[in-house]
């Protein structure tokens, strides 16, 4: 239990996926500027990766290990996440309409996000057992959560300032992700 | 021969993918954090450009139009398997640095844009160019920003020590956030100097490829592109239903009028 707590902490916290893996920059840059829609964003990838990270494991587990083929990991995963994504909002849309109206609108552009796939590969580079590929789907989404979020916020802010002229857009966007990469690599100190 | 040679240079230069489409942007920020593996990185990505433009360009009247997407996904997985497969055979350092990078160079868009947007609708010799020269651009932005920030971060070159900058090293720079800073001061600097770039068009968003994803060629952004599509659409219908509504109270109004007149 412990173990699969400190694992949480280790995917959201000390390897941030945007932040210091560089995965689903997109999203992360693109569906940042309000809170509420960032907010969405990032509950729309918790539950794509969480329920990616499940099925891509089983799928490795008791078909491609089972069978002698993990060569063809890359191809079967990226599949297996195209028409995941497609289902689940088939499924929302007739099942949970409430569900459905908060993620919706994010669900086709999480087929683009390479956190998805980062994550499932991970998952079987390190030989995580279902569970713990569960687990740490989910700390590296709850990451993309609070990073996407914070972005948000700041970026509310920044527009009330007075930023020079090269700097407005993306620029400044970047930086302002920088000094956010600073503060997660203090999280790297962690030591359990 | 000359639209060959048009294909190098516009996948070079005037469409570099890094400076100019910035486009892949994930492995252009995670892996450059030396020279080499910028390099390596590119070349890999080269070597995957060009053989699924092959294969696309020679297979682009037998793939179904409404599944060409997938497919094109599968060709281009299909080849970075045999990459990652050979690296792992004769270069296993390189394979080791660059880690999860390489099976995630199917969702790189660079690789399905092309795909899309030109090796799926031009003969396959051309298509081979259009890949050389894109993939050469690639490495080129990846190898420029690699040897910036390993000079800065390390004060080397290729792992080769230049001494005077090794005394002023910013560690910073090879590292995480380091790939950052690198990136919006040159984003910044194609502002200043109102080059042509993706982040840099009028009304342009912020998002690394341009955000327009209704003028986009890439497929990686086709749910997007449909997506804004069917807003637009339904945006037309919610306008013109009001319109008619407004039309038809209009009339009801009229009629009452003249319903009243007769009265």
């Amino acid at each position: 239990m412990k173990a699969l707590i400190l694992m949480i902490i280790t995917a959201a916290l000390v390897n941030n996926v945007v932040l210091s893996q560089f995965l689903g920059l997109c999203p992360f840059l693109g569906v940042s500027k309000k809170t509420s829609t960032a907010a969405g964003m990032g509950g729309a990838v918790i539950f794509v990766i969480t329920i990616a990270s499940a099925v891509t494991s089983i799928i490795n587990k008791y078909l491609l290990v089972k069978f002698n083929i993990t060569y063809l990991q890359t191809i079967v995963f990226i599949l297996v996440i195209a028409t995941l994504v497609q289902l689940v909002e088939m499924f929302l849309k007739k099942t949970s309409p409430a569900l459905y109206n908060a993620l919706g609108v994010f669900l086709p552009l999480i087929t683009t996000n390479c956190a998805v796939l980062g994550v499932a590969l991970t998952n079987v580079q390190n030989n995580y057992s279902v569970l713990e590929s569960v687990v740490n789907g989910f700390g590296t989404a709850a990451g993309f959560f609070i990073s996407i979020v914070i972005m948000a916020g700041v970026r509310e802010k920044i527009e009330f300032n007075d930023v020079s002229e090269s700097f407005k857009g993306s620029p400044i966007v970047l930086i302002t992700a920088g000094l956010m990469a600073i503060a997660f690599y203090g999280f790297a100190s962690l030591s359990f | 021969m000359t639209k060959n040679i048009e294909r190098l240079y516009n996948g070079i230069i005037k469409e570099n993918p890094t400076f100019v489409l910035m486009l892949g942007m994930c492995p252009t920020l995670a892996v450059t954090s030396s020279a080499s593996n910028g390099l390596g990185m590119g070349l890999t990505t080269t070597a995957v450009l060009i053989m699924a433009n092959l294969m696309i360009s020679a297979l682009r009247n037998v793939i179904p139009q409404k599944v060409r997407i997938p497919a094109f996904i599968v060709i281009v997985a299909s080849f970075v398997t045999m990459v990652q497969l050979l690296l792992q055979a004769y270069l296993p350092f390189l394979n080791e640095s660059l880690g999860i990078y390489i099976p995630l160079i199917v969702v790189n868009c660079i690789i399905l844009g092309r795909a899309e947007a030109y090796a799926s609708k031009n003969p396959v010799v051309n298509s081979i160019f259009d890949g050389i020269g894109m993939g050469l651009g690639f490495t080129l932005g990846l190898t420029a920003i690699g040897i910036f920030r390993e000079l800065i971060g390390n004060g080397e070159v290729f792992g080769h020590a230049i001494s005077f900058i090794a005394d002023y090293k910013i560690g910073i720079f090879t590292a995480a956030p380091g790939a950052f800073f690198v990136l919006a001061a040159l984003t910044a600097i194609q502002n200043k100097l109102k080059a042509p770039c993706a982040t840099n068009k009028a009304e342009a968003s912020d998002i690394a490829c341009g955000g327009n994803c209704t003028s986009c060629s890439g497929s990686a952004c086709k749910g997007n592109k449909e997506l804004i599509e069917a807003e637009q659409l339904a945006a037309q219908a919610e306008k013109v239903r009001k319109a008619k509504e407004a039309a038809a109270a209009k009339a009801a109004a009229k009629a009452a009028a003249e319903a009243k007149k007769e009265d």
